[in-house]
């Protein structure tokens, strides 16, 4: 990257990153399910030319299920962030405009909340939800929102006390319009970043419910269930079958958790001018 | 005898500019100006102009996207980054805007000098009580502050001090007594630049003023000078003497550019009603006039 | 009577008074120098009757009428430092709109470039951006101005500029003048009057 300023190359970055997950979803909705075919003559097969990451004891191309089964994650997680997101922001902003009542009963009520083991709670929300894939949603979008609802609520209590937000006022703004035109533009940076950075964390969650039998049924290719059914041939020797999807999973979850701090870095206004 | 000389000082910044591109900012060009031992040269320009700067430059404390052209010289020998370390601290020392440049860990008595026997002596002599060692930099009020910074300074037995904006926020008696410290330590033999943006209190207390203007010094003058507007040799000059309140509060239309933005000639000629062609197409040489510098092909 | 300021009375936590009970009167078309050494409570004072902080005893009249709480305030206080009165994401251009819509020959006056409307904040000098506040302040429904040290930042000429727009402005409209400054120079061309804080804290 050499003759590139820092900034140029993270904007590159962060765009490749995202072409990448782009062409991980897309190749999962859109390969066909004939692909995913049990074919028993090709049944546990090394990785080899013809199928990369081998097939597993149905015959079935284990690069394809690996796809599919990110695919499937990746909507999973997308839903449940944006849902916990929405739920972070009206909590937080309503904790920082309220009077201070109302922000003390909600920064309990955040305490509370995660004092409680959150996969415990999920997984107990999940088998109220009767499992399923609503019930990974719900449960993760439940249990996701404390972090980035502070977040929002002290990025929102730091406008609202800067000299040109109480000026507003002055100038017969409403609250609703100081709201909208000063308060919001300034907190949707670190929103949108700690939406971002949210996904890793929801990906990982349906991925480890489902693997635990908590989630998503058996018939669904998700990661959680290659995983689940993998760790039973492990002693045979078919290392391949936990391997490439483990592999693919955590290496997704890395690039998108880089995609969040490069949007980061992006978009913070007080970053050093080098 | 010139303690320190700067010599066609330019600082530029490599900053972003909106999106990806990245630009080079000036913010000082073509400074001139030489200190002399016992004697106080303030700069005055408006706060936020890039003087302070000057200051990062002469201790070699700029951040790493500074470009520096130009010389500066100690005692007639060349100011490297070597000498500068060398220096800092001790023979060369920055009284800094606030205290926010001192450690907020370290106690203040470790900070003003690691000799205790100076530290006791400094400290008599500003008045503060021996207490004072042992607190944290938060812990000092305004005044106590200026001092303790004036005492690090002065703890290194400094030959050149430089002032950065010494005086903001303090009431009139403490700027004040900022002022006599400096005027003292100038008495005794070290040589002053104050940096600053309170024109009034520069025309006090220094011997002789460099006029600032977009990112260059357009004059060096005396104090005593600035009395007359007669005396003053650059149209920019007279209209800062014009301007002040206790002479005619009247004011020159116009803004001041950005250092740099003027891509030839004499930074002050859009604003000025003695310029001629010369004026615009090249930058007039600081040459001295009647016992001062002036960079004007009109002055008298 | 523009302007009355009733027993003011503040402290910062509670215990030690910094405002003891200040009262004073401004009638309209006043400039009133408002003088007192640093960190004595002028700048709270003003805060206090441009109806930013409530005060704990004593109250402020506009016109014979406390302070309305919503709408435009007919007392606008200008800062000292114009950079945390403006919104560091907004173009400038819009910063200055928020109030009203300043005529061109204002903006000319105070010397507002249009290059500078499309500008963000951290692209201009404090001299600058200070002119885009004063220009925000004037809106017609304006009747007192509080200035709080607004040209003590900025350098003699653009002091001198800035002062010559207000007091042709606020002499046009017979708006009202608190001018907060340590330099009794300017205060002597600026105001009619002067006002000694710590006189009036001390009684």
């Amino acid at each position: 990257m050499r003759g590139l300023n820092r900034r140029t190359s993270a904007a590159i970055t962060a765009i490749v990153i995202l072409a990448i997950i782009i062409a991980i979803y897309l190749g999962g909705s859109l390969l066909p399910d004939s692909a995913l075919k049990a074919d028993f003559s090709q049944k546990a097969l090394k990785p080899s030319v013809d199928h990369i990451f081998g097939t597993d004891y149905l015959g079935r191309d284990m690069f394809v299920r690996t796809i599919k089964g990110l695919s499937l994650s990746l909507t999973v997680g997308a839903i449940a962030s944006c849902i916990s997101a929405l739920i972070a922001l009206v909590i937080g902003t309503t904790a920082a405009l309220g009077k201070g009542l109302i922000d003390h009963a909600i920064n309990w009520f955040i305490d509370v909340f995660m004092s409680v083991p959150h996969t415990v709670l999920l997984i107990l929300i999940a088998m109220v939800l009767d499992r399923g894939a609503t019930g990974v949603l719900i449960g993760i979008a439940l249990t996701h929102w404390c972090q980035l609802a502070r977040i929002v609520r002290a990025e929102v209590l730091q406008v609202r006390s800067q000299q040109f937000v109480l000026a507003s006022r002055k100038f017969g703004k409403s609250p609703f319009w100081i709201a909208k035109e000063h308060i919001f533009p300034h907190v949707i940076p670190q929103f949108f970043v700690g939406l971002i950075l949210m996904f890793p964390h929801a990906i990982m969650h349906e991925s480890g419910l489902t693997f635990l039998g908590f989630g998503l049924p058996p018939e669904q290719p998700a990661i959680g269930i290659i995983l689940s059914e993998a760790m039973s041939y492990i002693s045979s020797g078919a290392w391949w079958l936990a391997f490439f999807p483990g592999l693919s999973l955590v290496i997704l979850v890395l690039l998108i958790d880089k995609l969040g701090s490069t949007v980061r870095y992006l978009l913070e206004p007080r970053e050093a001018q080098m | 005898m010139k303690a320190l000389e700067v010599k066609n000082l330019s600082i530029s910044f490599n900053r972003y500019q909106k999106g990806l591109k990245k630009k080079d900012l000036k913010v000082i060009s073509n400074l001139n100006i030489s200190l002399y031992e016992g004697q106080i040269l303030a700069i005055a320009g408006s706060s936020g102009s890039g003087k302070s700067l000057l200051a990062h430059a002469i201790l070699g404390i700029l951040p790493k996207n500074a470009k520096v052209e130009g010389t500066m010289l100690w005692y007639g020998e060349p100011l490297t980054l070597s000498l500068q370390k060398k220096l800092r601290g001790k023979e060369l020392a920055l009284v800094p805007q606030s205290i926010t440049y001192l450690d907020p860990i370290k106690r203040v008595g470790k900070q003003i000098s690691e000799d205790q026997s100076k530290v006791t002596a400094v400290l008599k002599r500003y008045d503060l009580s021996e207490k004072i060692k042992r607190l944290y930099p938060f812990e000092l009020s305004g005044g106590m502050a200026r001092r303790v910074l004036l005492a690090t300074a002065v703890a290194g037995n400094a030959k050149v001090i430089i002032a950065d904006e010494p005086t903001p926020g303090l009431s009139k008696e403490l700027a004040e007594t900022a002022m006599s410290h400096f005027r003292e330590l100038a008495d005794q033999g070290a040589a002053v630049l104050l940096i600053t943006h309170d024109l009034d209190l520069a025309l006090r207390y220094a011997d002789r003023i460099a006029v600032f203007y977009a990112g260059t010094t357009v004059e060096i003058a005396k104090a005593s000078d600035f009395e007359r507007e007669e005396l003053l040799r650059h149209p920019y000059s007279r209209a800062l003497w014009n301007a002040m309140p206790q002479n005619n509060f009247k004011s020159t239309p116009g803004v001041q550019p950005y250092a740099g933005s003027i891509e030839s000639g004499c930074v002050f000629a859009p604003r000025c009603n003695l310029k001629t062609l010369e004026c615009t197409q090249t930058t007039p040489p600081m040459r001295i006039l009647r016992d001062g510098e002036v960079c004007c092909y009109h002055a008298t | 009577m523009l302007l009355e300021v009733k027993n003011i009375k503040f402290s910062h936590d509670g215990k030690t008074p910094l405002i003891k009970g200040i009262s004073f009167c401004i009638e309209a078309g006043e400039r009133v120098a408002l003088v007192g050494p640093s960190g004595c409570g002028k700048s709270t004072l003003a805060q206090i009757i441009a109806g930013y902080i409530k005060p704990h005893g004593g109250k402020i009249l506009f016109d014979g009428a406390p302070l309305p709480d919503r709408g435009y305030c007919p007392i606008q206080l200008i800062y000292q430092h114009p950079e945390k009165a403006i919104n560091p994401r907004w173009r400038l251009g819009k910063t200055l709109r928020e109030a009203w819509d300043p005529d061109e020959s204002l903006l000319k006056d105070l010397g507002i470039e249009k290059a500078w409307l499309d500008r963000y904040p951290s692209e201009l000098s404090g001299g600058e951006l200070q002119r885009f506040c004063i220009a925000r302040a004037l809106a017609p429904q304006t009747r007192l101005i509080i200035a709080d040290e607004i040209s003590t930042m900025l350098d003699v000429i653009t002091q001198a500029q800035v002062w010559e727009v207000l007091l042709k402005v606020t002499q046009e409209r017979g708006i009202g003048i608190i001018a907060i400054t340590h330099s009794e120079d300017l205060a002597k061309r600026v105001c009619t009057r002067v006002i000694n804080f710590e006189d009036l804290n001390n009684r």
